[in-house]
């Protein structure tokens, strides 16, 4: 099949690519960009570990194929950190919170956690919860994670981070 | 997973897509969210060689009233829907049923046109619309026509849309102000489909019901709307013994597959306490 030219703004970087029309999005960020930040976990569209964010949406990057977000602004965890190497509150928040173990899921929670803090500064647990419901943890039982969120929450916003009594 | 070969079409209007789906032939499919679509060409249970994409068509976005209805269109997303201060005012099952879909990620680029031409017995949205009286506005080669939800379903993945037509825009008539509504599902997990579903409409007047649909979601190879139950409880209170028989009547519509979701006949029984529960908070609603 005749491969297609496309271009994209991936972590504020202008890139371009040629793919076959069939080739997914991670395997186009992997394989081509070397960004392998993005995993891929199950591979069915269910568990949310290629998640990125795309013009101001969080989506599974193993349904959707690069030829479709030709044109499109992209984040991955590659591109949260500032240019100096320093950390994002969000990653700050998972390393104090201890919001990883395998950190195999970790790219895919922070990302979506940075959509989900964009259109919500402020959430609740329940909402923090019902926002990364999309994106499966297998080691840590979310308690941390649902934390870390709740202290990167609480830095952008300027205020200091009270740990909820367990 | 890696789908087989297709190239790749990205028309502008809808009339370019009609055409490239019409000039394209069998091979060819319309892609929108892709949420359903791009995971069975993984699974290679579907290998279209051409896929016509229509996001770049601006006709099919957008959620307005026309008279008495509300139109949406195609490719509006789930997303979309649930942020919509519109359809939350006038139709909120709709952003009821959408919270219900799948998860963040997937809502964000699944749409209601993908949904409810899917054909798939296992998504939300069918029912709901059938429970709503909904139209389908769809385009083919020989122009536009409407057609109802509640004839659109004739088996899984089996619908009235003819090769090559798609459907541009869901329109529904504008419930009245204070009806009460609910949607009810179960599932076993976040993203997961429907075990059962229920979805119900209705509108009350000094203590009994004035009208009354019910939908009923992935307990048959369609979506089904469950007109004997609907009209059992018109003109009722909702009370015990009324809705007791009315859900009966639902459930003998029922004829799920036994699969990982339980056994036929459990999952005919949760689409009645389905049923039950919605018209519980339906009620509520209405103010009875
Ligand atoms: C993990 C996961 C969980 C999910 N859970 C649920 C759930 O609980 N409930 C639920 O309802 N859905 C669920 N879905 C499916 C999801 O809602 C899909 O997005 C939706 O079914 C299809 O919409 P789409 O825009 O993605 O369509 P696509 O996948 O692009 O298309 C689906 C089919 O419809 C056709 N089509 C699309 N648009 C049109 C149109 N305008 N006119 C004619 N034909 C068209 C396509 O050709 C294709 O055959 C889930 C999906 C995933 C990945
Ligand atoms: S790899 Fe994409 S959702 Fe699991
Ligand atoms: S930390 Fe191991 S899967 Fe989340």
């Amino acid at each position: 099949m005749a491969k297609s030219q496309v271009s994209m703004t991936v972590n504020d970087k202008k890139v371009e690519g040629l793919v076959e029309p069939r080739m997914l999005l991670i395997h186009f960020l992997r394989e081509q960009l070397h960004l392998t930040g993005p995993h891929i976990g199950c591979d069915t569209s269910h568990c949310g570990a290629c998640t990125v964010d795309l013009d101001g949406k969080s989506v599974k990057s193993c349904t959707m194929f690069a030829v479709q977000v030709n044109g499109a602004d992209i984040r991955t965890i590659e591109g949260m950190a500032a240019a100096d190497g320093t950390l994002h509150a969000l990653q700050e928040g998972f390393r104090e919170m201890h919001g990883l173990q395998c950190g195999f899921c970790t790219p895919g929670m922070i990302v979506r956690a940075y959509r989900l803090l964009q259109e919500n500064k402020d959430p609740t647990e329940d909402e923090i919860r019902f926002g990364i419901s999309g994106n499966l943890c297998r080691c840590t039982g979310y308690q941390n994670i649902v934390k870390a969120i709740q202290y990167a929450a609480a830095k952008i916003s300027g205020v200091p981070f009270q740990e909820a009594a367990e | 997973m890696i789908p087989g070969s297709f190239a790749y079409h990205r028309p502008s209007s809808v009339k370019e897509a009609v055409g490239l789906l019409g000039s394209l032939g069998d091979d060819a499919r319309a892609i929108a969210g892709g949420h359903s679509l791009i995971p069975m060409m993984k699974l290679r249970l579907a290998s279209p060689s051409h896929l016509v994409d229509l996001v770049g068509v601006a006709d099919l976005k957008g959620i307005r009233e026309d008279g008495k209805d509300i139109l949406i269109g195609a490719m509006t997303t789930q997303h979309e829907v649930i942020a919509s201060d519109l359809l939350t005012k006038k139709i909120p099952i709709l952003s009821e049923t959408a919270t219900l879909i799948a998860d963040p990620q997937v809502r964000y680029v699944g749409t209601i046109g993908g949904n409810v031409a899917n054909g798939d017995p296992g998504n939300d949205m069918p029912a709901v619309m059938m429970c709503l009286n909904a139209t389908y506005h769809a385009v083919g080669k020989s122009g536009e026509r409407r057609i109802a939800a509640r004839e659109f379903y004739q088996g899984a993945y089996f619908t009235a849309l003819e090769p090559g037509e798609i459907v541009t825009a869901i329109r529904i008539p504008t419930p009245a102000a204070g009806h009460g509504y609910a949607y009810e599902k179960l599932k076993r997990k976040v993203g997961d489909y429907a075990t059962a579903a229920a979805a119900v409409v209705l509108t009350a007047s000094g203590g009994k019901v004035t009208s009354c649909s019910i939908g009923l979601t992935n307990v048959a190879e369609t979506p089904l709307w469950a007109e004997e139950a609907s009209k059992i409880l018109t003109g009722s209170a909702l009370d015990a013994a009324t809705v007791k028989k009315a859900v009966a009547a639902a459930e003998a519509i029922t004829s799920p597959a036994s699969d990982s979701r339980g056994p036929a006949a459990y999952r005919t029984k949760m689409a009645g306490v389905m049923l039950t529960r919605a018209l519980g908070r339906a009620k509520a609603r209405a103010g009875f």
